[in-house]
């Protein structure tokens, strides 16, 4: 009996109860925190978002509203939803293969294969787009096949998508490859040896195991697919109404002096992120909850 | 189900994980593989689930030659060290997907599926939980729907990795005489990796000891005790005091002094001699003995521990002894094994 008050007396004397105060920075230090912290995002982030929406609208909706039918605009749009549709998709199918085969099994070359995975990520998006240039262009090391074929990769859809699914390759890999590691393969061997075939194990245990992490990495890898400009500037040749993508067409809007029509059209693109941003965030919270 | 493991070897890299083991088991019978660890039991055991292939050898199921076969046609019941219960499934879910993923033409309806799946939730006792998830189960609970998986699908083999390596002492115990008693009502041919001696002794009808990827000796777990193959499963099971010894013209000496031990056929040269704490008497000193001095004597109850110091080395060494043997520290005396073994010194 005496031993165990000992120890309780013992263990209060070593962690006195904090006293509220110590526990705090001074009302001065907090404010000031706070504050250069609102003053940062409202200077960085939350001012160039009203400007763009108060641009766009600056003469009123029916003029917003004709900048955004007008048809150039309309085929950006078109073109910026079709890209980014058929790159996402792409790079679904690659990065989830490829983290499969990164966190499962084991190679040589894996680490080569990992840091190639980054690379996209480490060169400027210029020299994406310039790359396939280099490849289907013209002089390019295919262009001669191409034009004897009439197959038009350059200044068209598939250069586009090409070059936006190079610049995003990393998002949904980058994702899945931590989170599929740390899983093992213990799951997947007890599903085969209880008699599961390699297309149950995988849409059974694997996918299913992954779903949040790869839905989170096709919407990340999604918003940087609709508003890739380098890259997709280099490939396309800016014609209007056909290869011009929505960050594209802002730029030519921007340049030929119409901001409104050019802001207009940023508001979109802006909309469609915020959009992308509250699907992340809903998808936080199911995945915490989960 | 009989198994047959014959000259197999595996080598992962520059490491020898197997090297020509060679096993019987016995249809129904329960067998530990019992070693530390490095020692090749894992891969023993994924070898014969299909897990893993080995470079050389033969596995035989019932005679038929199992390699042909992938782990998921063998139909063996795998539990997993850290169970690999599916986490996105409930405990029902779980047990039942060895029953859903077979092909269409095999595949039981949902009512028989669902007879079934409550047939082995009673059998670990866990009816109640079937809704769970396994993150919101305790390890041994884990641990028994990991088992209900694998034996849902009526496997030819039941192959368990470390099946109580990540329970504490108590549910382990509880644990394990279930699962001997569980072996006992469903009789499936069963192998279970582990590197705890308690747990292969009390469970298993034989024990494989296994070191650096050899078999050093199979048997009962008596045998395996009191009649230890090599010095490894000497110092292995049980406890062992271990001497260095010299043989010269068949006689045993320690520190230069005969002590009046039979060199048990080894040739003369360096040897080691093993002996039990427990199977020592302690006498007054005597000439060609084991001769020490008592240095300390601990220990509570009806034995005690006694620390004798050695020759003139005072190679210090602990015996058994009872609560009155009458014996103090400074004492001079002899030891006499009941029961020793000399191996030659590069066994």
């Amino acid at each position: 009996m005496s031993v165990a008050i000992g120890t309780l007396a013992g263990r209060e004397h070593r962690v006195p109860a904090p006293s509220p105060r110590r526990r705090r920075e001074s009302a001065a230090v907090r404010w000031t925190i706070v504050a250069i912290a609102v003053v940062f995002l409202t200077i960085f982030l939350v001012l160039p978002l009203a400007v763009v929406f108060m641009q766009a609208f600056s003469r009123g909706v029916r003029p917003y509203l004709g900048a955004l039918t007008h048809p150039d605009a309309l085929a950006a749009i078109r073109l910026t939803l079709l890209v980014a549709a058929i790159s996402v998709a792409l790079n679904l199918v690659f990065g989830l293969v490829a983290a499969w085969a990164i966190s499962k099994f084991e190679f040589p070359g894996k680490g080569f294969l990992i840091t190639l995975i980054d690379l996209p990520f480490s060169i400027s998006p210029v020299i994406s787009g310039l790359v396939f240039v280099l490849l289907f262009g013209g002089q390019g090391l295919f262009g001669g096949y191409l034009q004897a074929h009439d197959i038009k990769v350059l200044f068209a859809l598939p250069g586009i998508v090409l070059a936006t699914t190079l610049v995003t390759f990393p998002f949904v890999a980058r994702e899945l490859i931590p989170l599929m590691k740390e899983q093992g393969t213990h799951e997947e061997e007890a599903a085969i040896s209880l008699g599961a075939s390699g297309l149950q194990t995988f849409f059974r245990v694997t996918l299913p195991n992954v779903k949040w992490a790869l839905l989170y990495g096709v919407l990340l890898c999604n918003a940087r697919a609709m508003g890739e400009f380098g890259a997709v500037s280099v490939v396309s040749g800016h014609i209007r109404g056909e290869t011009n993508t929505m960050p594209l067409h802002i730029e030519i809007l921007y340049n030929e002096y119409q901001f409104m029509a050019s802001f207009a059209v940023a508001s979109v693109l802006a909309l469609l992120a915020l959009l992308t941003l509250i699907a992340k965030a809903v998808l936080e919270r199911t995945t915490q909850h989960s | 189900m009989k198994i047959s493991i014959n000259n197999v070897a595996k080598r992962f890299n520059a490491f020898t994980a197997l090297a020509d083991v060679n096993l019987d088991i016995k249809s129904g019978e329960l067998v530990a593989l019992l070693g530390p660890s490095g020692s090749g039991k894992t891969t023993l055991l994924r070898i014969i689930a299909g897990l893993e292939w080995p470079d050389e050898g033969q596995v035989l199921f019932d005679g038929e030659d199992a390699l042909l076969r992938s782990v998921r046609e063998r139909n063996v019941g795998f539990v997993f060290q850290h169970y690999a219960l599916f986490r996105h499934m409930t405990v029902f879910e779980n047990i039942a997907f060895g029953l859903r993923v077979r092909p269409r033409a095999q595949r039981w309806p949902e009512a028989e599926i669902g007879n079934r799946v409550e047939q082995f939730l009673s059998l670990v006792q866990l009816q109640s939980l079937a809704g769970r998830y396994p993150t919101q189960l305790s390890g041994g609970q884990r641990q028994r729907v990991a088992l209900a998986r694998a034996l849902a699908v009526d496997p030819r083999v039941l192959l368990l990795d470390e099946p109580f390596g990540a329970l504490d002492a108590k549910v382990r115990k509880e644990l394990r005489r279930w699962l001997r008693s569980l072996h006992e009502d469903i009789h499936v041919t069963s192998v279970f990796v582990t590197h705890d001696q308690e747990e292969a002794l009390e469970v298993a009808d034989r024990i494989v000891v296994m070191d650096r990827g050899r078999i050093q000796q199979i048997g009962t777990p008596q045998d395996v005790y009191e009649r230890p193959a090599t010095a490894f499963v000497y110092e292995f099971i049980g406890e062992s005091i271990m001497l260095p010894v010299h043989i010269r013209d068949g006689a045993v000496q320690f520190d230069g002094c005969a002590i009046g031990l039979d060199s048990q056929g080894a040739h003369d040269g360096q040897a080691s001699l093993f002996m039990r704490p427990s199977e020592m008497i302690v006498g007054p000193p005597a000439g060609a003995l084991l001769g020490g001095v008592v240095r300390r004597i601990h220990g509570l109850g009806p034995s005690r521990r006694v620390e004798v110091a050695l020759g003139q080395s005072g190679t210090p060494v602990e015996v058994d002894a009872s609560h009155d043997c009458g014996l103090a520290p400074g004492q001079h005396v002899s030891l006499r094994p009941n029961r020793y073994r000399i191996f030659a010194a590069n066994t």
